[in-house]
């Protein structure tokens, strides 16, 4: 590589293991585990949709997939992913207008995120189970 | 080689920028798609919202914003945790394909209703 101008002392090592974050970054990095399984997840999504509308008996073994208790667990896993990915991405829309951008605010969204959305993924998971 | 300060501003400004009008679809999409679910659920109900005009479009549009927002999204996850260049390449080819590959299996389901 040639050499590129500035030199800047980076990349800067910050200790960013989970234990030690607070509570935003615990919110980041979950955006981020969460954003990859549902990238994962999608063609499950994708061959559960194509089966259900396929046919009446498409619709009913679509059903009886997600019967099963490895099934139900998956799919509570997967809302809850969905659920945190987009409470962190709305939490991180309002940060980008400048709302709530006070340490203080930041950290009370963040735990709000986690409340929320493991809250709603528990009462879904409860009707699913 | 282009000699430049490789951090500053504008850098990736436009795929910020898509990454949160795709998320904004996407929460349109779910406020709908909570409106519309279908009660009670059964397969024709299920058929019948999505053998609708609008519904097609509006799940093509879903579709569309899905494929943008996790290509930019793995994207910086390969380009934060892979080092080696050629192998980040295909990783990121990989998700190009693997994506658009989905998109287009969405197209098909979504127009066979």
């Amino acid at each position: 590589m040639p050499d590129l101008t500035v030199k800047k002392r980076r990349p800067l090592w910050f200790n960013l293991s989970p234990l030690n974050l607070p509570v935003p970054g615990l919110v980041s990095i979950f955006h981020r585990i969460s954003g990859v399984v549902l990238f994962l997840g999608l063609v499950a999504f994708l061959y559960l949709l194509e089966l259900s509308l396929a046919s009446e008996s498409g619709y009913a073994q679509a059903g009886e997939l997600l019967r099963a208790p490895i099934a139900k667990l998956l799919v509570i896993a997967s809302i809850w992913a969905l659920l945190h990915h987009m409470c962190a991405g709305i939490r991180h829309l309002f940060l980008d207008v400048d709302v709530g951008v006070s340490l203080h605010a930041a950290r009370r969204s963040a735990f709000a995120v986690f409340v929320v959305s493991l809250a709603l993924a528990a009462s879904i998971a409860v009707r699913v189970w | 080689m282009v000699n430049r300060i490789i951090v500053g501003a504008h850098y990736g400004l436009k795929d910020w920028l898509a990454q949160r009008v795709t998320a904004l679809v996407m929460l349109a999409y779910t406020v709908l798609f909570l409106v519309v679910w279908p009660r009670p659920m059964g397969y024709a109900a299920w058929k019948g919202l999505f053998a609708q005009g609008w519904m097609r479009l509006a799940t093509f549009l879903l579709v569309v914003s899905v494929l943008i927002h996790a290509w930019i999204g793995m994207r910086n996850v390969w380009m934060d945790y892979i080092k080696h260049a050629g192998l980040r390449l295909g990783f990121q080819i990989a998700t190009i394909l693997w994506l658009v590959g989905c998109a287009g299996w969405a197209m098909q389901i979504l127009w066979k209703v």
